[in-house]
């Protein structure tokens, strides 16, 4: 039993702390991401996840990220998930390398739970946004020896009524975009064109459509970004968060906007 | 130095249930149905913001009587539990027989070695993923006694009336407003007044929902349902 005087002088640390991060540094640090120190040497070429990027529209954001996860100049994975649901309203995008990346996104979603859980009501979306910042800047020894964890992380802001996204830098800098951003290997196609194609209050099926584009400019430009796959049937994964919620767009969707934006490509094809 | 008094153990313990049982009497009930869809707790509470019930974990839902800073106390104590080993393990190694456990092991100790006993009781409900599988339903006692309830369970200052109500009164398999309106019937056996949907806080374990099952049902909802089974 701990003596009296130690007994209560914790009690609103240990009481009120709706952050689960902090409950597994205090009851399980085996099990945080960055209890063993950074390795001094990578192992050689670990998976990397490619691109995934966000696009705001009329009624929130989307999200969206090619399926291919690739070790030098390997495939590694061709259906890895990059878009994962952080909560009802938000989602995170990962890029850079593939196991801290998955980690990070699942102790995240774990880490929003919680506190929802905990005190009753969600965290802002700013709130949120600054959570995965400081989970960023946990993973920096790593990521000084290569295993770099870039997300992006998106959301409906409710009290705004908007939607809004948040890009990072490795040291846990955290940036606000009001319109677009991609991340990873293939970024700067999609962003460059993003930058062509984006126009105020896109209707969904336009922002699917601009999003979709825009990872055939990466996968076309980038080695290790996956197209759409049209014989194994593997598409580009699309998640929409708006005021009703996290959703993703249907397979079938996905593949009829890509074989639309196929078939205007090889029609106009120069040949080149 | 002046001798403690010496008091029996046995005497000791029925001060200590004594003790907690009133405690426990002086708190509005809770009852909890079983119905088509899953699980439906019903708690007399008047507000809205400090909960008798709640979610710990994807098919798990929480609920507790008595005084409520130590209900709240192993509320969280759950939900701490469950999001670490769901983390550690996997969401569906999430159990309520094991949560349960847990509970009935920590007021067990707290009722044999801390001077005061909890004045507690807390529900432990988990609905079965498909139709065919058992719900579960955990009562743990003030002491740490823990039994497992079929269909229906009551807690609280008029739990052995309402259980005595549930017992003529409940069928397998009632829709949710039927639930909702038996479960109030319940509340008030005991007592001349009827609920409205402002001195009840309901949630249910919705067999229907996606992963997180727990849903509270609003106000509004809550005004609908009971219109309707009234």
């Amino acid at each position: 039993m701990m003596d009296q005087g130690n007994r209560w002088r914790g009690v609103f640390n240990d009481y009120s702390n709706p952050s689960f991060m902090d409950l597994l540094r205090r009851e399980a640090p085996h099990l945080m991401p960055s209890a063993s120190p950074a390795p001094q040497e990578v192992p050689h070429e670990p998976p990397h996840g490619t691109t995934v990027l966000s696009v705001r529209y009329r009624d929130g954001v989307i999200m969206a990220g090619d399926r291919q996860a690739t070790a030098g100049f390997q495939v590694a994975s061709r259906r890895i998930e990059k878009i994962f649901k952080a909560d009802e309203l938000s989602g995170v995008g990962i890029a850079g390398a593939a196991g801290p990346a998955t980690e990070m996104a699942k102790l995240f979603q774990t880490e929003l739970e919680h506190y929802e859980k905990v005190e009753g009501e969600n965290l802002s979306l700013e709130g949120k946004a600054n959570r995965l910042s400081q989970m960023i800047r946990m993973n920096l020894p790593a990521a000084m020896q290569g295993l770099i964890v870039v997300p992006i992380f998106a959301g409906y802001d409710e009290k705004a009524g908007v939607g809004r996204l948040f890009k990072y830098d490795i040291t846990g800098g955290r940036y606000e975009e009001t319109n677009y951003d991609a991340q990873g290997s293939g970024a700067n196609y999609a962003r460059d064109s993003l930058k062509k194609l984006w126009k105020r209050d896109m209707a969904r099926d336009d922002a699917l459509r601009v999003a979709l584009e825009a990872l055939f400019d990466a996968a076309d430009e980038d080695v290790g970004t996956g197209g759409a796959d049209l014989v194994r049937g593997i598409f580009p994964s699309v998640k929409m968060i708006t005021r009703s919620g996290f959703a993703e767009v249907p397979e079938d969707e996905v593949r009829r906007v890509c074989e639309a934006v196929l078939a205007d490509r090889a029609r106009n094809a120069t040949g080149s | 130095m002046p001798l403690p008094y010496y008091v029996s153990p046995e005497q000791m313990m029925k001060d200590k249930a004594e003790y907690a049982r009133k405690g426990i009497a002086r708190g509005r009930s809770i009852v909890t149905l079983e119905y088509a869809d899953g699980i439906l707790l019903v708690a007399e509470n008047p507000s809205t913001l400090l909960h008798k019930i709640s979610e710990i974990y994807d098919r798990i839902a929480f609920a507790g009587v008595g005084k409520y800073n130590e209900f709240e106390n192993l509320r969280i104590a759950g939900i701490r539990h469950a999001d670490v080993k769901g983390y550690s393990y996997s969401r569906g190694d999430v159990t309520a027989k094991a949560l349960a456990n847990a509970y009935s092991q920590a007021l067990g100790n707290i009722f044999t070695q801390d001077i005061k006993p909890f004045e507690v009781e807390v529900l432990v409900a988990e609905v079965a993923e498909a139709n065919g599988s058992k719900n579960e339903i955990y009562h743990i006692l003030y002491d740490g006694t823990i039994e497992d309830e079929h269909n229906y369970a009551a807690m609280g200052g008029q739990a052995d009336e309402i259980r005595r109500f549930l017992k003529d009164h409940y069928r397998e398999g009632l829709p949710l407003g039927d639930a909702l309106g038996l479960g109030v019937r319940a509340l008030t056996v005991t007592q001349n007044k009827t609920l409205s949907e402002r001195d009840l806080e309901v949630a249910v374990l919705d067999r229907t929902k996606v992963q997180r099952k727990f849903r509270r049902i609003p106000l509004e909802a809550l005004g609908q349902l009971l219109g309707a089974a009234r």
